[in-house]
C-alpha cells in the first residue's frame, strides 16, 4: 500500500497531526507519487513545532531514500539523497577524514531537513550556515526531477534552501564535504561566571567549534552564567560513543520542576573545574550530546515542550541579556539552553542566520512559558532580530513576516513553481507565509 | 581473506540494509535484481562505505536466462563467495483467490527461481569449500494460515529446499542458514493494519549477518518468533482449522 494514515507529532510534540503519509524506497515511486499527488516532503520530524505537520493533508516521507550517490575522496564532494542523517553521514565519512560541513544539534536531522531550514552549527561564525557548502539540489517535480544550482536557477536555489520545504521534495544534493584530522574532538571547557564575560569569550573565541550552555535559572550576580566549550577536530583512538538508551515512558510533570532544574543546573555547572579542562571526546558525543538519549522529548511528557531560538544583532546584545533576566524570573527554563555567536552565513532568502548572537532555551508546555515566549518574540522584534522557524510553534503572522526581510523574493520564487500550494505545511498556514 | 556477497532480490528494503553492513565491515557485493537505477544508488552507497568492490547485475526470478550471466561474473572472483537470498513476492491471498494464475508466479519468486539459481551455483561453492548462503524465507512458511497460504506454501517450498541443500554442502564446507524473519517495516508492509512485533530491517539484517557469521542453522528475527511460532506449530490441525490468525 502506498499511504497510511496516522498521527504524528514534531519533536516538541505540542502540535499533532493526522493524515495519509508515503514512504517511497526507490526515486522512481517517489517520482510516480509527485506526479499523481504531489506532497510536502518531510524527514525525520526533527523540527520542534509544527513545519513538519500536514493535519489532514497529505506528506511524503524521506527517510528511506538515504543512500550515498557519489562520492569523491580527493575532493570531498558528496552526492547524497535526501532522506540521509546528518549522524550517518558523520559516521561514514568521519573515519575517511571528512565531516558534513555543518552540523545541527541533532545527528538525525536528514540532509533534506537540513536544507529546508538552512541549518547552523556550533561552526557557523566560520563556515556558515549548511545551505552554504550544497552545490546542486535535484528536486523532484509533477513533470519528472530538476536539477538547481546556484548559478542556473540562482532565485529557486535560494528560496529552496531554507525554504521549508515550499519549492517541492527534495530528492538529493551535491555538498562539499569538510576535511578533518581524524573523528575524535579536542574540547576545552570554560567555566563562565556572568553574563558580560561570556559575551567576551564568544567574541574572542578562535576555535573553529564554539557553543556555550549557559544556565537559565541563574539571577542576579550570576545572569549568563554557563560553560563555554571550543573544539577541534583531531586524530586519536578512544573507544567510540555507547549506544543509545531509550526513554521508555512520558515523564511526570515534577521530573522538571523549578527546583530540580536549578539543582541540577548548579551541579552541570560545577562539573567543569574552576581553572577550566581540555578533554578528548568521540565526535558525535561532541556534536549530538543529546542523541545517546533516544525520545528525551518525552522527559516533558504527554504535553509537549517549545524551544524558542531568537538571533539578535550584535549591537542589541543588552536586548537579549534583558530576555535572559525574563527567563531566569520566570523560573520556567529546563536545563538546555545553549549561547552562541553567528557569523553572517546564510544561503537563502528565509534562512534563520543573521550575524549576531543566538540564544536557545527549552520550556514545558505551559500556559505561562507560552505568554513568556510571546513576550520573548516581541522583543525579538524590537531587537532586530528573528525567530527560528525550525523551533517555533506559537509566532503569528505579523511577528514572523517582518522578521525575514526577502520575504517577498520567496514567496514570488515559491509561487512560480507551487502555485496551487501543494507543499503547504501546517506551520505555512499558522504564519499565513503563502496566503498574501 | 576477502569476501563477496552476491545478493539476490538487492532493491529489498532488507537486502539494502544487509549490503550495508557487509560494506561496513569490508565485504564486496554483487548487487542482483531487476531495477538497474535503483541499484546503482545502493551501490554507490556501498563502495562509500568500504566494499571493494560493488557492482550490479540483472537478476530476474522469473527468468532462468539471467542466472547463468551472474554465474559466469561470479566465476572469477576471488576470496569466499557467498550467496544471500532476498527474493520474494506477496500478493494478498484476496488477489491470488481472484486470479489463481498468480500463484505460478508466486511461488517462482519465492522458491523456485531462487532454488534453481542455488542449485546452478552450488557446485561453485562446493569446489570452493567455503561461503554461506543465507535463504530469507519467512514465518509464513510454518504453518497454512487462512490469510496468506499461497505465500506460505511457497516459503515452506524453500525452508525444505534450504534444509536439504544444508545437508548436502555442509559437509563440503558451504553452510547455508534459513532466515524466517515476521513481520518486518517495508514497502511491502507499509499501510498494513496492526502488524504484531514489527520489525525494522536494520535489526533484521544485523541479526542475520550476525547468525551467519555464527553458522547457525535456522534463525527467527527477531527472536520473539521463535517461541510465538514454536506454540503455533504445536496447535493440533483439529483446532488451527479453526483458528484465524
Amino acid at each position: 500500500m502506498t499511504w497510511k494514515t496516522t498521527d504524528y507529532s514534531g519533536w516538541g510534540r505540542v502540535h499533532t497531526a493526522n493524515g495519509p503519509l508515503a514512504r517511497p524506497e526507490r526515486a522512481a515511486a517517489l517520482a510516480a507519487l509527485v506526479e499523481k499527488t504531489p506532497a510536502p516532503a518531510v524527514g525525520m520530524r526533527r523540527s520542534y513545532g509544527d513545519a513538519c505537520l500536514n493535519d489532514g493533508g497529505r506528506m511524503i516521507d524521506m527517510t528511506r531514500m538515504d543512500r550515498v550517490l557519489d562520492f569523491d575522496p580527493e575532493t570531498g564532494e558528496l552526492h547524497i539523497e535526501a532522506g540521509a542523517q546528518i549522524g550517518q553521514m558523520l559516521k561514514i565519512f568521519a573515519p575517511k577524514g571528512w565531516l558534513p560541513p555543518v552540523m545541527p544539534g541533532t545527528g538525525f536531522a536528514t540532509v533534506g531537513g537540513a536544507i529546508a531550514m538552512d541549518v547552523h552549527g556550533k561552526n557557523h561564525h566560520g563556515a556558515g550556515s549548511f545551505g552554504m557548502h550544497v552545490t546542486e539540489i535535484t528536486l523532484m517535480t509533477p513533470k519528472g526531477p530538476k536539477v538547481l544550482t546556484s548559478q542556473k536557477n540562482a532565485s529557486l536555489f535560494k528560496a529552496t534552501i531554507g525554504g521549508l520545504g515550499q519549492t517541492g521534495p527534495i530528492v538529493s544534493a551535491r555538498l562539499q564535504m569538510l576535511r578533518a584530522k581524524g573523528d575524535v574532538m579536542i574540547v576545552t571547557e570554560r567555566r563562565v561566571e556572568a553574563w558580560d564575560e561570556f559575551l567576551a569569550l564568544l567574541d574572542a573565541s578562535e576555535a573553529t567549534y564554539t557553543v556555550g550552555w549557559i544556565d537559565a535559572t541563574a539571577h542576579g550576580d550570576q545572569l549568563g552564567r554557563g560553560i563555554l566549550e571550543e573544539a577541534e577536530t583531531g586524530a586519536g583512538l578512544i573507544p567510540p560513543a555507547k549506544r543509545g538508551k531509550r526513554i521508555p515512558i512520558d515523564a511526570p510533570a515534577i521530573a522538571l520542576s523549578p527546583s530540580v532544574v536549578r539543582t541540577f543546573n548548579a551541579a552541570y555547572w560545577r562539573r567543569v573545574p574552576d581553572k577550566g579542562r581540555t578533554v578528548v571526546k568521540p565526535i558525535d558525543n561532541f556534536f549530538f550530546p543529546l542523541d545517546k538519549i533516544h525520545d528525551w522529548n518525552r522527559l516533558y511528557g504527554k504535553t509537549g515542550f517549545h524551544q524558542f531560538q531568537c538571533v539578535v544583532p550584535i549591537e542589541a546584545a543588552d536586548a537579549l541579556r534583558s530576555m535572559l533576566e525574563r527567563i531566569a524570573g520566570s523560573g520556567l527554563a529546563s536545563p538546555l539552553a545553549v549561547l552562541k555567536r553567528m557569523g553572517p552565513g546564510r544561503a537563502g532568502h528565509m534562512s534563520f542566520p543573521m550575524e549576531g548572537y543566538t540564544l536557545a532555551v527549552d520550556f514545558p508546555n505551559r500556559h505561562a512559558a507560552q505568554r513568556l515566549i510571546g513576550e520573548l518574540e516581541t522583543a525579538t522584534v524590537q531587537a532586530g532580530g528573528r525567530v527560528y522557524l525550525a523551533k517555533d510553534a506559537l509566532a503569528g503572522p505579523e511577528t514572523v513576516r517582518g522578521m525575514y526581510p526577502e520575504f517577498s523574493a520567496w514567496l514570488k520564487a515559491v509561487k512560480s513553481v507551487d502555485p496551487d500550494g501543494h507543499y503547504i505545511t501546517d506551520l505555512v498556514r499558522r504564519l499565513e507565509l503563502r496566503t498574501i | 581473506m576477502s569476501q563477496t556477497w552476491i545478493i539476490l532480490g538487492a532493491t529489498s528494503t532488507i537486502a539494502r540494509s544487509f549490503a550495508r553492513l557487509v560494506s561496513d565491515r569490508g565485504d564486496s557485493v554483487l548487487l542482483a535484481g531487476r531495477d538497474m537505477v535503483d541499484m546503482q544508488a545502493t551501490a554507490t552507497d556501498c563502495a562509500a562505505r568500504g566494499a571493494p568492490l560493488a557492482e550490479t547485475i540483472a537478476f530476474d526470478a522469473r527468468d532462468a536466462a539471467s542466472f547463468a550471466k551472474i554465474l559466469k561474473r561470479t566465476s572469477d572472483i576471488e576470496g569466499t563467495l557467498s550467496v544471500a537470498v532476498f527474493v520474494g513476492s506477496m500478493p494478498t491471498q484476496d488477489a491470488l483467490d481472484a486470479d489463481p494464475s498468480l500463484i505460478l508466479g508466486t511461488v517462482t519468486d519465492n522458491f523456485t527461481g531462487p532454488a534453481e539459481f542455488l542449485t546452478m551455483i552450488a557446485p561453485l561453492l562446493e569446489a570452493r569449500g567455503s561461503g554461506t548462503i543465507v535463504g530469507v524465507g519467512s514465518v509464513a512458511g510454518d504453518r497454512g494460515r487462512i490469510g496468506n497460504y499461497v505465500y506460505g506454501a511457497a516459503k515452506a517450498g524453500f525452508h525444505t529446499y534450504l534444509s536439504g541443500l544444508r545437508n548436502r554442502l555442509g559437509r563440503k564446507g558451504v553452510h547455508v542458514m534459513t532466515v524466517k524473519p515476521g513481520t518486518v517495516d517495508t514497502a511491502m508492509t507499509w499501510g498494513m493494519d496492526k502488524l504484531p512485533f514489527l520489525a525494522q530491517p536494520e535489526k533484521i539484517a544485523s541479526d542475520i549477518l550476525r547468525g551467519a557469521d555464527r553458522q547457525k542453522d535456522t534463525l527467527y528475527t527477531p527472536f520473539i518468533w521463535w517461541p510465538v511460532m514454536t506454540v503455533i506449530r504445536l496447535i493440533p490441525e483439529r483446532i488451527f482449522k479453526k483458528l484465524q490468525i
